[in-house]
């Protein structure tokens, strides 16, 4: 309780390659973000803002300074052990919705059921339900290839949620989506942060959809440029 | 953690069943190849030796020359007074049957049959078991006196008289007749392909005068009587056999004594060679095939690295994901195996009744060609596995 924040940088850089041809993308980050909180991360192309989600996901860790994840060092940890954070704190939607292919809209939402050892029953159950919340009732049994876009990003969001994390990270999420759709799944974002607490952490370039959060990030360069929270959501 | 593994493996077998199949397709056919051959090869020796044993374990045969086969070498033939001695003075000879044989067109009205013609005496089907289906043997007469008279086997019968009962009717060899006097009972192929069957047997002096015009003897048939020790036996007669041929001690013989065993061994010896050629050669597809699985395996793999991102980001170990595409590897390889051996089975059942010899299990050849395709699935599944599971995750989704 001594640290309110569930998420710390502190002095975090990232170097890509080594010797002369070495790319620092982060070049110093320190960032705090508190439980609940609707965090948008925003930045021209080559500014960090996907490094920082990496290191923030723990898909990556910092070359130097310190991640601490609910007072835990990820930077310290194995392999293995960023892994379980991960299934068991994480949530992830990508840009690319990365569904396994040929696989039911159900099958996927089950799979990190499935890593948490979950009987069949409780995972249907909840599978279900999390796309039911997401809007997809009746679609549990189609493919990828049958749904559309949106539909593919609603069955990513509900695999994300089921497991009901701390954090949901969305890297672009509309960024393969037109307006509308993108409005669409903007609302279900917003809705799981106001409704359930999730701390979500998104990246996008976007000004419109950052204007869901509560709290804009810009990065420049590699370094955080501005911070700033509006009052309540747009 | 393995029964989720499990389930996911099996998933992923179910999500793509074209790539699956193919990929035990090859295995299929290897391990059906390997296991088929070798199976046939094995009925094929069995019947050899099952034929030999038909012939009779106690018999001895004695040739001229020390090539087993046709031609003598240029060793002497034996003579009568040869088969004499050996009745004389072998105590554990049962029946001494002096073979003279020769090559013939026999003729019966309008059908002819090229034969081969066995001069011998009674004591030949005694000593070879053969029985009689119609008719009699030999009498002494005919036999002193070289008597145009024949006992035919079931095949020349058929071949020259259809179904009819042959005894008593003339056939015609060469320049003479020759009365039908009795008829053997089928005993089918020979050791060496050849028909048994396919026999007219007269007596040797009807041979010697009417068709080989000289007093050699090309064999001697030797049964050794029962409980008498046929390597004894055998012993006893080379030592005969060497003196009667005026052999130095410090020659070799231009002559072989011969048991079924040896002659078993020998013909076994053939086909086992051919068995394992055919083996070698079917096991050269199961390779082919082990290489298609290779090849999928690692087309499959790059294939799915993105999907093995999405794993790793969910928070998959990399433990489980190796031992996912482990399990799906052997599945895929063992069911590959299994449907093999299924598929081997029943070709090689059926092929073994067209060939006409008999269906063995052989419980090694299937546990080998299962193991081995197991381990082509699990060297070719997991390695290239091993290197995507190691990816960062990032990397792996970012695979195009």
């Amino acid at each position: 309780m001594s640290d309110p924040a569930l998420i710390r940088l502190s002095g975090v850089t990232k170097t890509y390659g080594q010797g002369p041809s070495a790319f620092q993308a982060l070049k110093g980050i320190d960032l705090a973000i508190g439980q609940g909180e609707f965090v948008a991360i925003m930045g021209p192309s080559g500014s960090g803002k996907s490094t920082a989600m990496n290191i923030l996901g723990c898909l990556d860790v910092p070359t130097d300074g310190s991640y601490e994840f609910q007072g835990v060092h990820v930077e310290r940890l194995q392999r293995d052990e960023r892994a379980l954070l991960r299934r068991h704190f994480l949530g992830f939607v990508f840009q690319g919705f990365n569904l396994l292919a040929r696989t039911t809209a159900l099958e996927n939402v089950e799979l990190p059921l499935i890593y948490r050892g979950h009987d069949a029953g409780a995972r249907h159950a909840a599978a279900r339900e999390a796309l039911r919340q997401v809007g997809l009732d009746g679609w549990e049994h189609h493919t990828p290839a049958e749904l559309s876009g949106g539909q593919q990003q609603r069955v990513a969001i509900a695999r994300a949620m089921v497991t009901s994390p701390l954090v949901l990270l969305a890297d672009e999420p509309t960024g393969n989506l037109d307006t509308k759709t993108s409005r669409e799944i903007m609302d279900l974002i917003t809705s799981f942060n106001r409704d359930r607490g999730i701390t979500v952490l998104m990246v996008t370039h976007e000004p419109d959809i950052a204007a869901c959060a509560r709290r804009v990030v810009r990065f420049v360069d590699g370094r955080v440029d501005s911070d700033r929270s509006h009052g309540e959501a747009a | 953690m393995l029964w989720n593994t499990l389930l996911l493996a099996l998933r992923a077998i179910r999500r793509n069943l074209m790539r699956s199949f193919l990929t035990i397709l090859g295995i299929v056919i290897g391990v059906a190849a390997v296991i088929t051959m070798v199976t046939l090869g094995n009925g094929a020796t069995k019947s050899v030796s099952d034929q030999i044993a038909s012939m009779g374990s106690n018999l001895v045969m004695v040739v001229p020359g020390q090539r087993f086969g046709p031609g003598s070498g240029g060793a002497p033939n034996f003579k009568s007074a040869d088969v004499e001695a050996v009745r004389s003075q072998i105590s554990a000879a049962e029946w001494v049957a002096p073979v003279v044989s020769k090559s013939v067109t026999a003729v019966y009205q309008a059908s002819n049959w090229a034969t081969v013609v066995t001069g011998s005496n009674n004591d030949y089907f005694r000593a070879g078991n053969w029985e009689l289906a119609h008719g009699r043997t030999f009498s002494e007469t005919e036999e002193r006196a070289g008597k145009a008279v024949c006992v035919i086997g079931a095949t020349v019968r058929e071949k020259l008289f259809g179904g009819q009962n042959p005894v008593g009717s003339e056939i015609r060899i060469k320049q003479f007749s020759c009365e039908v006097v009795g008829m053997l009972k089928p005993k089918g192929q020979s050791a060496m392909g050849s028909d048994q069957d396919d026999i007219v047997v007269m007596p040797l002096r009807t041979v010697q005068r009417r068709l080989s015009g000289s007093q050699d003897i090309n064999r001697l048939s030797v049964s050794v009587r029962d409980g008498a020790s046929i390597d004894a036996a055998k012993r006893q007669l080379t030592l005969l056999l060497r003196e009667r041929r005026n052999i130095a001690e410090n020659e070799e013989d231009d002559f072989r004594v011969m048991d079924t065993r040896q002659i078993a061994e020998t013909l076994t010896g053939t086909t086992k060679i051919l068995t394992m050629l055919l083996g070698a050669v079917a096991a050269v597809s199961l390779l082919v095939g082990g290489i298609g699985i290779m090849n999928i395996m690692l087309v499959s793999v790059t294939e799915r690295t993105r999907e093995i991102g999405i794993r790793l980001a969910i928070g998959a170990l990399e433990r489980e994901v190796l031992l996912q595409f482990l399990i799906e590897a052997v599945v895929l390889s063992s069911l590959g195996g299994l449907v093999g051996i299924a598929l081997a089975t029943g070709a090689s059942m059926g092929l073994a009744r067209v060939m006409g010899v008999p269906y063995i299990f052989d419980p090694a050849i299937n546990i080998a060609s299962f193991l081995f395709s197991a381990a082509i699935g699990v060297i070719f599944g997991y390695f290239p596995a091993r290197r995507a599971a190691g990816l960062n995750p990032i990397d792996a989704l970012r695979h195009e």
